[in-house]
């Protein structure tokens, strides 16, 4: 396991990405790429959420009774989706109403729990906070990468500034309608596994079992 | 380490107050923020419908209340009646809220826009511009595929000629049924007609393109790949333009310019 502060920050990005390694925290990578401005708030909606969650669970990890670790590590994950909710609501409102059910889902995210249990239990809040960092920038990396091509192929724009100007408001490019709905993120995203693990063979899985996903704890690290 | 009952009990009581108090004051401390929000992006959409503000016009707050309040103005209408009601105040006003209220709505007819309730009184919006009312705004809500489409439907003096659509709360698929909020698509509106010669409601959204408003005045360009999104918009309007929701306001309007 990673143990400077450097790895701990750094490996989530490439090595031990969440979304491309560890395969979590899909379904709002679905949801919220279309758009690289709610892609761009929903990363650090979830950056926000890991770090503070790994901190908040880290510092009082000695104290948490085993039997209601989980339980425990939700109401406090739970509690900071909806002030970051309330935050969005009150600061980005445009933003928080394109984003609809998804901030509130980011409860579910197995990123952020698989962080807590993973390594926010055993690991001082320092590093915690940077492990979930890291982890906020690994699953954003993924979902900018995706809603760019969504963005730029499905609606010719980058950030709302158009690139290709449209066939239908006098520009040359025909939007592909597949990458604004949801099927083609699985798509983007598995080009993007794939490509990532040709370039990292020891990333590829050697022998998979189903098993591994019913066991508590290991969620986070089927391999 | 084994945790005796009562020290597990003790510490998820702990944790769940101080959870409970940070949720709390995020909630109270930031409610007057997300209130201003709201009334601002509603007022913003009434203001862009009746064509007092361009598509991708960006003004502050301050600016938005000063125009909203110098050129609309707010009136109750007795749905039933189509006649204004100066009982109620609009300031506190909430439709959503009195549809669900059974002392103050009523159960609707079968409709295809799946509206199951119907305020006793509306909301509407008149811009007045020298002391002439140069629009009225109705609020429109109804089905689409995934979602109620919330918005407001502009319609000129004549009460037949729609100056614009917009929709301020919607969750279609974004791309497809989501380009109901498309500046390009609202433009496509305006100068169409609601209502035929005899006062039918005859506005509907067709399957592919509509022609221009001489071509087709009753037709407007489906949005590709959202079918559905599309006939849901013909059916709020079919609904709202007609006898349940703003018909008889708006023909009491009618008959008061005709005569006039």
């Amino acid at each position: 396991m990673a143990t400077t502060q450097r790895d701990v920050l750094l490996d989530p990005l490439i090595n031990n990405n969440p979304v491309a390694f560890q395969v979590l925290g899909l379904c709002s990578a679905l949801a919220v790429t279309t758009k690289m401005s709610t892609a761009f708030v929903m990363t650090l909606a979830v950056m926000a959420v890991t770090a503070l969650s790994n901190t908040a669970i880290s510092s009082i990890r000695n104290w948490i009774p085993p039997s209601i670790r989980i339980i425990v590590q939700l109401t406090i994950i739970a509690s900071l989706v909806i002030i970051t909710d309330q935050v969005l609501q009150a600061f980005v409102y445009d933003i928080s109403k394109q984003l609809t059910v998804f901030v509130g889902l980011i409860i579910t995210n197995c990123i952020i729990m698989g962080r807590a249990e993973a390594f926010a239990m055993q690991n001082p809040p320092g590093l915690s906070f940077i492990d979930g960092l890291g982890n906020g920038i690994g699953y954003g990396a993924v979902l900018m990468a995706v809603a760019f091509m969504r963005e730029l192929f499905g609606s010719g724009k980058v950030f709302g500034i158009t690139v290709f100007p449209l066939a239908t408001e006098g520009g040359w490019y025909q939007p592909n309608g597949l990458m604004l709905l949801a099927p083609a993120a699985f798509f983007l995203i598995g080009c993007l596994i794939w490509g990532l693990r040709s370039w990292k063979p020891e990333q590829i899985e050697e022998d998979f079992h189903v098993g591994a996903l019913l066991e508590p704890g290991h969620e986070g690290s089927v391999r | 380490m084994q945790h005796s009952t009562t020290y597990i009990v003790g510490f998820s009581v702990v944790v769940c107050v101080v959870c409970a108090l940070f949720v709390a004051s995020a909630e109270v401390s930031l409610r007057p923020l997300k209130e201003l929000n709201a009334r601002l992006d509603k007022q913003k959409n009434i203001l862009s419908v009746a064509g007092l503000m361009q598509p991708g016009e960006d003004l502050d707050a301050e600016e938005i209340r000063v125009l909203f309040e110098n050129s609309i103005q707010p009136r109750m209408i007795d749905l039933s009646t189509g006649e204004e009601d100066i009982s109620i105040d609009p300031s506190s006003f909430d439709q959503r809220a009195a549809a669900r209220d059974p002392e103050r709505s009523r159960r609707a007819p079968p409709n295809p826009s799946k509206v199951l309730r119907v305020p006793n009184h509306a909301l509407i919006y008149e811009v007045v511009e020298n002391d002439e009312i140069i629009s009225v705004i109705i609020p429109i809500e109804g089905y689409g595929l995934w979602s109620v489409l919330y918005g407001y439907l502009a319609l000129a003096p004549d009460m037949r000629t729609i100056l614009g659509i917009t929709y301020y709360d919607q969750k279609e698929t974004a791309g497809l049924g989501g380009e109901v909020e498309n500046p390009n698509w609202k433009a496509k509106w305006v100068g169409r007609k609601a209502f035929d010669e005899r006062g039918r409601v005859k506005i509907a959204v067709r399957k592919g393109p509509a022609g221009t408003a001489e071509e087709d005045p009753y037709g407007v360009d489906g949005l590709s790949g959202a079918t559905i999104t599309s006939r849901g918009v013909t059916n709020m309007l079919q609904f709202w333009l007609g006898g349940e929701g703003f018909g008889p306001y708006l023909s009491r309007l009618r008959d008061a310019n005709a005569g006039a």
